[in-house]
């Protein structure tokens, strides 16, 4: 299972957070606004390697984190 | 030897890719094989390749829970999965080949008044798109499936449940195989152990893709990719709404009596069927975050024998013999993306989430047709790619059956 660290309570299972989606959300490539719209509401990077994602730390502090992880073998990365 | 294993003929394995085809189908999964199916057998384009990076149905065709149902809960989705079931009832008689298919009928158990309604509209909006789903009280489900507790260990009591009349299995596998079998006998190229590590571009068309024995050209590439199918899509320029997560599933050694139905309960979020050899086969929600791992935990495996022995006592009797993870691209509003991506020569059947095993007939009946005639057949017509950005999705998260 995945833990995560967070910067206000250590190192705690994935249980306690709640998934806030990759940064970025939409690439630069994208330009066109309208587009760049459509982007941010439905489309995902759905990286298969190192990510850098948001987390809320739901049953802890309640504060956001960043967090870099790793997709393929579901692990958090130092 | 079984009447069974008698039934299977042996697959003629394309030996190395020829330099072009008609059609080229990435990914030899249910919905690939499928396609290439139908355009042999319904439309004559026998010029096709199908391309997999490991062995046949080694991806969530053969991790699934083998469970076909219609019981949707948007009109489009209702018809579309209806087909879909109706063309599995014919399939053994279509190929030949034995693939195991028991209609038991499916039970969606009800734990609050809130459930009630919710069941209770399914099956309203099941009858009216052709689907056969019925409400039944507690009672009349003891009487189905004898082992239910109906308090839910005095927590999850069972209010009621909708029943899905025409609720079947199949092997998986064997779905495959005579999908693959009856497509190589028509002269479709089926390649294992060649994954496709590239597209080929033209301008704005893909013409294409390459591997390690070279490139291939195709004037169609259809992706029916499970999990990575990002990646792939990428190459082409085109974003897909798609996050793919870790399921997990499990079975138990040989209980040696019979479960009549597939017992399902949306608020616990798990399933339960026998399989033919006796097995339990428990499966449930899928990882809150996205990943392409496919290692079991201990949580998970703890979390779904937590939620079925609610409903099941007797199943804390047996032990959990082997356990699997699939990984599944689940889209944006929980319903399938097939058809067009805005790239010409490049057609996608993906999203297929948890949802993909029961819609292989009918998805790949109607991929083939849009390859063959170039227009979206009306059944599949709604699940384009395009309608995100138009603002017509089809959100159907609780028909899912899992998160």
């Amino acid at each position: 299972m995945l833990w995560l660290t967070c910067p206000n309570c250590g190192r705690r299972p994935v249980d306690e957070f709640s998934y806030g989606g990759e940064v970025p959300a939409v690439p630069d490539g994208i330009t066109d606004p309208d587009e760049r719209d459509v982007d941010l509401v439905w489309m995902w990077g759905n990286v298969d390697g190192p990510t850098t994602e948001r987390w809320f730390h739901a049953a802890g502090c309640r504060r956001w984190t960043t967090v870099k992880r790793d997709t393929s073998l579901d692990v958090e990365l130092a | 030897m079984s009447e069974l294993v008698r039934t299977l003929r042996p697959i003629r394995w394309a030996v190395s890719p020829r330099s072009s085809y008609d059609v080229v189908i990435v990914g030899g999964g249910g919905h690939g094989l499928a396609t290439a199916y139908y355009l042999a057998t319904r439309h004559g384009i026998k010029n096709v390749a199908v391309l997999e990076a490991d062995y046949i149905a080694s991806g969530n065709t053969g991790r699934n829970t083998t469970i076909i149902r219609a019981n949707y809960g948007l009109p489009e989705a209702v018809r579309f999965y209806q087909r879909s079931l109706e063309m599995y009832q014919g399939l053994e008689d279509e190929t030949g080949a034995a693939i195991q298919h028991e209609t038991r009928g499916i039970v969606w158990i009800a734990h609050t008044e809130p459930a009630m309604r919710t069941e209770r509209a399914r099956c309203l909006m099941n009858s009216a798109s052709g689907a056969r789903t019925v409400m039944i009280t507690p009672t009349e489900l003891k009487e189905l499936v004898p082992q239910i507790d109906l308090t839910g260990a005095g927590r999850y009591p069972v209010l009621g449940a909708s029943h899905h009349l025409d609720g079947a299995t199949a092997r998986h596998d064997r779905v495959a195989w005579a999908y693959a079998a009856g497509a190589a006998e028509r002269g479709v190229d089926i390649l294992q152990h060649t994954p496709v590590t590239g597209l080929l571009r033209d301008g704005d068309r893909i013409v294409g893709v390459s591997t390690p024995n070279g490139p291939i050209a195709a004037s169609v590439v259809l992706s029916a990719v499970g999990g990575r199918v990002t990646a792939l899509a990428a190459q082409a320029g085109v974003r897909l709404p798609v996050r793919t997560h870790p399921l997990h599933a499990f079975v138990t050694n040989n209980y040696a009596q019979g479960f009549g139905s597939i017992v399902a309960s949306t608020e616990l979020m798990c399933y339960v069927s026998q399989t033919e050899r006796g097995q339990m086969l428990i499966g449930a929600e899928f990882d809150t975050q996205p990943s392409y791992s496919r290692q079991s935990s201990f949580a998970a495996l703890r979390g779904y024998a937590y939620k079925v022995t609610r409903l099941f006592p007797f199943m804390r009797d047996l032990r959990i013999l082997r356990t699997w993870a699939g990984i599944c691209d689940i889209s944006a509003d929980f319903s399938p993306i097939m058809g067009a991506t805005g790239v010409d020569g490049f057609l996608v059947t993906t999203g297929w989430g948890t949802w993909g095993f029961k819609a292989i007939p009918a998805a790949g009946e109607a991929m083939a047709e849009l390859i063959a005639t170039g227009r979206t057949p009306a059944l599949i017509e709604p699940f384009g790619h395009d309608r995100f950005a138009r603002d017509h999705v089809l959100a159907d998260q609780g028909s899912a059956g899992t998160r």
